[in-house]
């Protein structure tokens, strides 16, 4: 249970943070495709006798690049995507099928299964998101520039095909090492729903992504400790939990907006208007 | 001695952008040539032409995106290298839509620090810097608004802002006007021409409808048909002119007031 505390923690912060960008950069279906692209390498890493997070971080990897490659901005792009992933899922069923095993290694790759992780991928977990969190640190400014506006920093010299690659990496490392707490399927409570509900709340980056990793932080802690005392799956917990946020922020939000609107015209008729 | 060096060093730098017999384009696809243009200091110059004529191709050209197909373009005296922080640059598309929920200063302020790599304490010289940009277009008020709730207009003077932060000697303003009604089209025109004025930088102003533009031109760059006329409004804007750059006969009108009206020529929608 320790294990998968620290696991978890480090996984959400991760997630809150490079999550941020995901949705900044609209790129949320690239994130859910890469998790299901790691599925494969999962799957086949297990059919190997191999840790599957191994098979993980090499899949992510070559098809988060593989997705640059392809092209900055195509219109089509989901189509692209799409198609891939879904060759991507098949090959991961095949590996299952092939696999003489336990079939709760598939249900654990695909909806989490944190309370088994062991201390060897503690460690393992702690080295990604250690050198996720240093490579976050040289590169945001910059990322942050690119991905707001493009046609500026391409100007101002940075390289946006350069990049993109780092950011792709960086969601293919996030993602491996979050598949191990939510599964491939729910990715997206992790690595894009915390970050949307953040980015609706703070106009300031720096307080979006705070509030994205305390979302994360807490759906996790709470996922964590409501599966101790029942025989629920952690990773629902969690997506249930952001869900619930989600909805919430967005029935209340557009009613700020609606009092913001009301109180200026409700200004008093003597007051005057600068 | 001294103050007889400077003024020669004065004349040669006076021209801010030069190019001689310039061809743009690929190997293969030329899309102008034989451009030969000089654009002094704190001139505000139009760029105009049809669509897909190669407007977009001069900025590109200036910010060493692309490299020409023959002669000699520059800019400051020098061969356009990228992330030249002299250049500020107004591109004709940009991200913002209505889920870019992000502060008009943390904008600004990106312009002028987003090409650091490397963690920053802390951002106070950045942000001042980019309060004093938006003061200068008048944005002040609009700093800690996000950028989805802003109208065309104020978009455009956040855009302008990002392009001053860096002290440019040059701007290059991609379609400012392109979105924004006669009144806003005027202000921003008015906003620019004092900008110019003030900071006696070079702009250039590409434009679909040079009539708003007239009253504070110095020169305009006429691209089309795959040619380049530059010059005073006068020199340029003739039915004889324009009419050599077509290849076909165009007539121009100007009304009792100054506008121009070009007869006679199709707008081309081409892919630029």
């Amino acid at each position: 249970m320790q294990h998968a505390f620290e696991a978890g923690t480090l996984v959400a912060i991760v997630a809150g943070i490079v999550g941020y960008f995901v949705v900044l950069r609209r790129s949320s279906f690239a994130a859910h495709a890469l998790s299901h692209i790691g599925f494969a390498g999962a799957a086949g890493a297990v059919l190997l006798g191999v840790s599957p997070i191994l098979g993980l971080f090499a899949f992510t990897s070559v098809g988060g690049i593989g997705m640059t490659v392809l092209g900055p901005r195509a219109s089509n792009r989901d189509v692209q995507i799409g198609t891939v992933l879904a060759f991507m899922l098949g090959l991961g069923v095949l590996f299952i099928s092939l696999y003489t095993g336990y079939a709760t290694e598939a249900y654990s790759i695909l909806f989490g299964e944190i309370l088994g992780i062991s201390s060897v991928d503690v460690i393992v977990t702690a080295v990604a998101a250690i050198a996720i969190l240093c490579a976050t640190a040289f590169v945001y400014r910059p990322l942050l520039f690119a991905s707001l506006d493009e046609d500026v920093a391409e100007a101002k010299g940075l390289h946006m095909h350069m990049l993109g690659i780092v950011f792709m990496l960086l969601v293919a490392l996030a993602t491996s090492i979050a598949v191990q707490v939510v599964g491939v399927l729910l990715i997206f409570s992790l690595m894009v729903t915390p970050a949307a509900i953040a980015q609706r709340l703070a106009k300031r980056p720096w307080h979006a992504v705070l509030i994205s990793v305390i979302i994360s932080l807490t759906a996790t802690w709470v996922g964590l400790f409501v599966a101790f005392y029942e025989p629920y799956p952690v990773s629902f917990f969690i997506t249930t939990f952001v869900f619930i946020l989600y909805l919430l922020v967005r029935s209340i939000h557009p009613k700020l907006e609606l009092m913001k609107t009301v109180s200026t015209f409700a200004k008093p008729i003597g007051q005057a208007q600068n | 001695m001294k103050s007889r060096s400077v003024a020669v060093t004065t004349t040669l730098q006076s021209a801010v952008v030069t190019g001689e017999n310039v061809v743009a384009g690929y190997p293969g696809k030329i899309v102008w040539r034989g451009a030969s243009f000089s654009l002094d200091r704190g001139e505000l110059v139009a760029v105009i032409g049809p669509n897909g004529a190669g407007k977009t191709t001069l900025f590109r050209l200036l910010l060493g995106l692309q490299q020409p197909v023959s002669g000699a373009i520059k800019i400051f005296n020098e061969v356009p290298k990228r992330g030249n922080p002299l250049i500020g640059y107004v591109p004709q598309r940009h991200l913002i839509d209505s889920e870019t929920n992000v502060e008009c200063l943390e904008l600004v302020h990106l312009a002028y620090c987003g090409h650091q790599w490397g963690f920053h304490l802390t951002a106070k010289v950045g942000r001042a810097a980019a309060r004093r940009a938006l003061e200068a277009v008048g944005a002040t008020e609009l700093a800690s608004k996000s950028l989805n709730a802003l109208s065309g207009g104020e978009l455009q003077r956040i855009f302008l802002a990002e392009a001053l932060v860096s002290d440019p000697d040059v701007l290059l303003l991609d379609e400012p006007l392109s979105s924004l009604d006669i009144r806003r089209t005027q202000e921003l025109v008015q906003l620019i021409d004092r900008v110019v004025r003030t900071r006696k930088v070079t702009a250039l102003l590409v434009a679909h409808d040079i009539n708003p533009l007239l009253p504070y031109l110095n020169k305009v760059v006429y691209i089309a048909n795959g040619k380049v006329a530059t010059g005073t409004p006068k020199e340029v804007l003739t039915s004889e002119r324009l009419s050599e750059l077509y290849d076909t006969h165009v007539e121009v009108i100007h009304d009792s007031r100054g506008n121009v009206a070009i007869i006679g020529i199709e707008d081309h929608h081409g892919d630029e």
